[in-house]
């Protein structure tokens, strides 16, 4: 991929990250190479239990461990190796230079903390000033989301979905962060609603020129808000590419899936096309490519080696046989 | 609070009126005649029907006025008063150390989770949850009384009387709170808030200390009222153990007795006390959770309108 370092922000080369329980070994990501440059929203797709939030939270250093162990990889954020660094020296990067909104905002907030203090802490750990200047900039940032600020005393409980998730944003990006990543922001929000948050969400990001890397599996929220895309499938990218690349030439089998099971407003289909069958057991992957049984296109060299990442077009990547993947 | 206080009386005046056992033939024994025990029934006022004993019970008890002892005729509210000091200490003593001890034993083991200390904490826990507290009271006599001579076996002549009594009530109450502590912790340190607050870039201190801590304590606050109620009935073993002129011993020795004055009215002084006492914890509870907080204030909106 891209190998000029000030031209990206983040960095993932071959990550690998494990969850181990007594019975088995949990492969949840598997060798994930990302780019995000400056300033662009990534988007991350991929099916429930695909390895979108593990690498998420790999790369805030906030996965539970044990169970979790990130086996290998590098993840290089602004030039620096984040697993190398010391977690007093991670506690200074998280909130301040990455942030995070998490998928429900129901239970990511504190339930007996008013918010505006909720807001204030974020700041006021990594800015050296008087109390009541982070309580200043918390209701800024509260106004910014559309919160008026007389309820910045108030807790969680008084609030809606929508407003909680954009307390939750107010709070990610109160320290400016150089990159956010938004761990299905609309997911547990209903569809009038996500279109606000997401608005929120590009208004923010454009005026404080955050990168932004959106895990979501609605291809219609990314198509809104992303400049490149990462398809991952059982923990690993599948395909990747421009967000015009991905969506008018999707290439990898499972890509073309996901588009044709989306449902047509002009087309007099009756039924949806779903891709059969399920993910693999991540617990006991298969040795060859990991959408294999799911393929329509699967050869018989699909089933015993995995297939390379190629690059079909500049900037277009893809993990499949049928596009080379073998040389 | 008053249905409580009711039932309770209700419960205690049905028991007394179906137990064996007759006071009158107690107090006059078997060679008095049966003019002179009839007269002394009527007298006692145990012939008269369930309800308009239960009312005249009721009515003199709201106007605090117990009654007197059948036997020695001295008014049972003035002993309930000058017994329930030594009940209330011992009780307050072992609640409040055994939350001293819990609370943080239990967060201790929650942080430590899986290690040694933390399989240890919980084994103790474990052993002092599961033996009465009476078994630990003939073990510390045995130990403390008997082998090394520190502390008086029995008896509150000076404060080292209290020790004993307080201490093994406290074990078992402690090590129900170290074992509901460390699960509350361990759950409250999985939820989401707590990983927002982790991406926040909080120290493991004030995560721990702020966010954690305070939703976990929660649970806590309930588990110490019935806990509290244990310790007011526990105290009376205790008192029996150690021979303190409590409550507790008061009540025993009416219920042998038949002594029904004594009876009702130290489960209805006892109820109260455990009433308010509940209350106190509920208002503690608004106190910390601001979801019970506005719970209440919700309600007073809508009594005032209405």
């Amino acid at each position: 991929m891209n190998d000029n370092m000030n031209d990206n922000i983040l960095e993932i080369r071959d990550l690998v990250v494990e969850y181990r329980t007594d019975e088995a070994i949990i492969h949840a990501v598997n060798g994930v190479n990302l780019v995000v440059k400056r300033g662009e929203t990534l988007g991350l797709v991929g099916e429930t239990g695909a390895g979108k939030t593990t690498i998420a939270k790999s790369i805030l250093r906030i996965l539970p461990t044990p169970p979790s162990k990130i086996c290998g990889g590098e993840i290089v954020f602004d030039g620096e190796d984040l697993m190398q660094k010391s977690e007093s020296a991670m506690r200074k990067i998280r909130g301040e230079k990455i942030a995070m909104i998490f998928q429900d905002p129901m239970t990511a907030l504190n339930p007996i903390e008013r918010i505006g203090a909720q807001i204030s802490e974020a700041i006021a750990q990594h800015n050296k000033i008087k109390r009541y200047e982070a309580e200043n900039r918390a209701s800024d940032m509260l106004e910014m989301v559309g919160i008026p600020m007389e309820r910045y005393n108030e807790y969680p409980h008084q609030f809606s979905g929508g407003m909680k998730q954009r307390v939750v944003i107010a709070m990610a990006l109160a320290c400016n962060p150089t990159l956010l990543i938004a761990d299905e922001p609309t997911t547990a929000l209903d569809v009038t609603i996500q279109a606000q948050v997401l608005e929120i969400m590009q208004s923010l990001k454009e005026r404080l020129g955050t990168s932004v890397i959106m895990i979501t599996h609605d291809l219609g929220v990314v198509a809104n808000c992303c400049s490149s895309v990462a398809v991952i499938y059982a923990g690993e990218i599948v395909e990747y590419g421009s967000a015009v690349q991905v969506f008018d030439f999707p290439t990898h089998p499972y890509t073309i899936g996901l588009f044709g099971s989306l449902p047509k407003l002009n087309s007099t289909e009756p039924r949806l096309k779903p891709i059969t069958g399920l993910m693999p057991d991540p617990a006991n992957l298969p040795t060859g490519c990991s959408f294999y049984e799911r393929c329509p296109d699967a050869k018989e060299q699909c089933s015993g080696s995995k297939p390379a990442m190629v690059e079909i077009e500049a900037g277009h990547f893809v993990k499949c046989f049928r596009d080379g993947g073998g040389e | 609070m008053i249905p409580i206080i009711l039932g309770i009386t209700l419960v205690v005046a049905i028991f007394i009126q179906i137990a064996p056992g007759d006071p009158a033939r107690i107090k006059i024994g078997n060679e008095a005649t049966e003019e002179e025990y009839q007269a002394l029934r009527d007298e006692m006022g145990l012939d008269d029907p369930f309800f308009v004993r239960y009312f005249r019970f009721l009515g003199n008890a709201l106007r605090g006025d117990f009654g007197k002892s059948f036997y020695n005729s001295r008014p049972v509210m003035a002993e309930i008063f000058q017994r329930f000091r030594y009940t209330i200490v011992i009780a307050l003593l072992s609640v409040t150390l055994a939350v001293l001890v819990g609370v943080p034993l239990g967060i201790f083991a929650a942080t430590h989770q899986y290690t040694i200390m933390d399989n240890a904490a919980i084994a103790l826990a474990l052993v002092c949850v599961s033996m009465p507290s009476f078994f630990f009271a003939l073990l510390m006599i045995r130990f403390f009384a008997l082998t090394l001579g520190i502390l008086p076996p029995s008896g509150i002549t000076t404060w080292q009387g209290w020790i004993l009594p307080t201490l093994s009530l406290a074990l078992g109450f402690a090590a129900t709170i170290t074992r509901q502590m460390r699960s509350n912790m361990l759950e409250v340190i999985r939820q989401d808030y707590i990983t927002t607050a982790r991406s926040k870039g909080l120290s493991e201190f004030k995560i721990r200390y702020k966010h954690a801590l305070k939703n976990a304590i929660i649970p806590i606050i309930m588990i110490v009222g019935g806990i509290f109620g244990m310790a007011l009935g526990g105290a009376m073993i205790a008192e029996i153990i150690f021979s303190v002129p409590g409550l507790g011993q008061y009540t025993l020795g009416g219920l042998t007795g038949r002594d029904y004055p004594i009876v009702q009215g130290s489960t209805f002084f006892m109820s109260v006390i455990f009433s308010v006492i509940m209350l106190l914890i509920d208002l503690g509870f608004a106190f910390i959770d601001p979801r019970i907080r506005s719970q209440f204030a919700r309600r007073r909106k809508r009594e005032r309108v209405s």
